[in-house]
């Protein structure tokens, strides 16, 4: 996509210019294209994520215990189609097609965040995905929000903001279960027990083990590293977990006074690249699952088109 | 000097890409007193859709009482290239702003 001219190397130091005043590449400026496709593959994976991660949720709408908390989950996944569709517009931005990106998706070209390869298993589940998972979520995302590549961070704006109900809306959720009978207490700890490691992993392998960082963090697509930002969910969950009245499942779980943060138990990195491969208790159905919902909805598409044309209402 | 080309509109010719719908671009007034502003853009098959779509993606809050939707290619962007030549005019009038002048200390309402 991008145009080789004959005055690169002058592009190039604009670019590097512009990224080392803290001031966004747009759509049209040159810009090197191992930028470009590394900004490509990371945004078409956060949209994938936020579209496949509809489904473990969505699992749960008809069966929400009152129609409060049905209002509400119906208000979160579709907040989160809407994440995934400013997204997709944002990728756009850089020469690939919304086609391209769901035909890439669909034939796992491109992956999606493997969390979502987990079961919901109870409705506890629910209000573990809103805590930990969105929670996660917004610390990786709230500096993206100054991510040097304009579009990119505009939709994190977007998205940040959005986020945040989410998280709390989980909380609240985790609260009644924790406060109420001791089943209820005891399914609220189960969820919290089995999203709590994969939660961690969200933030991607450890630093001296990451592919991409280094070169992000030079083009500040990535303002902190895996670690950094994994250290500081850590430190935000702990007194959130205890107001919970519900435990982290972590036996090495221990405030450092010397860091200021708390020590953490080792991560299984060999199940993180289990899932990531394919082999998590969910990836078949998700991906069979939004395959089918897209040929479902062929017809529904073609029939617009069709009528814009009768119409020409879309004038080209 | 001006390129028929969106600024943030994908590069992509639309005959590689004949069963997606177009692209729109969306604008947004948030409140009354206030200009629309770009808030994003979207794929719809026609106006109307576009319009709903536009609804349902970016005012899910009220963020907006006002939407205006624009086909993508109907907008005309000053190149980035050009960026310095384009705008170079305005550069060297700094007569055009009020802080240019000197006025003595105690004239007042000026
Ligand atoms: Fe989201
Ligand atoms: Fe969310």
């Amino acid at each position: 996509m991008t145009t080789i001219a004959p005055e690169e190397p002058a592009l190039e130091a604009v670019f590097d210019a512009t990224v080392a005043a803290d001031e966004r590449i747009e759509p049209r400026d040159w810009m090197p294209d191992a930028y470009r496709s590394t900004l490509v593959r990371q945004i078409a994976q956060h949209a994938h994520s936020e579209i496949i991660g509809m489904q473990p949720e969505a699992n749960w709408i008809t069966r929400a215990p009152s129609l409060r908390r049905k209002a509400i989950l119906m208000a979160k996944v579709q907040d989160e189609a809407g994440h995934g569709l400013y997204l997709y517009s944002a990728a756009e931005t850089l020469g690939t097609s919304r086609d391209e990106l769901l035909d890439k998706l669909h034939t796992g070209r491109q992956k999606y965040s493997s969390i979502f390869n987990y079961p919901t298993l109870t409705w506890a589940d629910v209000g573990a995905i809103g805590w930990l998972v969105d929670g996660a979520a917004i610390t990786n995302q709230v500096p993206l929000c100054r991510c040097s590549y304009g579009p990119y961070a505009r939709a994190m704006v977007r998205i940040c903001k959005e986020e945040s109900f989410h998280q709390r809306q989980g909380y609240e959720l985790l609260m009644a279960l924790s406060r109420g009978t001791e089943a209820q207490h005891a399914m609220a700890q189960d969820a919290v027990n089995r999203w709590w490691w994969p939660s961690l992993m969200m933030f991607g392998p450890p630093d001296d083990e990451s592919a991409h960082s280094a070169q992000s963090m030079a083009w500040k697509i990535k303002r902190h590293s895996n670690d950094e930002l994994r250290q500081r969910f850590v430190d935000i969950c702990v007194p959130q977990a205890e107001a919970l009245g519900l435990t982290l499942p972590d036996p090495d779980l221990t405030w450092n006074e010397e860091r200021g943060h708390f020590d953490f138990g080792p991560i299984d990195w060999a199940e993180f690249w289990d899932v990531l491969k394919g082999n998590g208790p969910c990836n078949e159905q998700r991906i069979s699952r939004r395959r089918r919902a897209h040929e479902d909805g062929a017809w529904v598409r073609e029939a617009a088109a069709a009528h814009a044309a009768k119409h020409g209402k879309a004038d080209r | 000097m001006t390129t028929p080309r969106p600024a943030d509109t994908p590069a992509v010719p639309a005959a590689a890409r004949p069963t997606e719908w177009p692209l729109w671009e969306v604008f947004v007034r948030s409140r009354r007193g206030l200009s629309h502003t770009h808030a994003g853009s979207l794929h719809a098959p026609d106006a109307a859709m576009a319009l709903r779509n536009a609804r349902d993606l970016y005012t899910r809050r009220s963020e907006g009482v006002s939407i205006w939707v624009v086909p993508s290619t109907q907008v005309t962007a000053s190149s980035p290239d050009e960026k310095d030549a384009f705008f170079e005019p305005a550069g060297d009038k700094p007569y055009r702003h009020p802080t240019f002048y000197e006025i003595p200390d105690g004239v007042q309402h000026l």
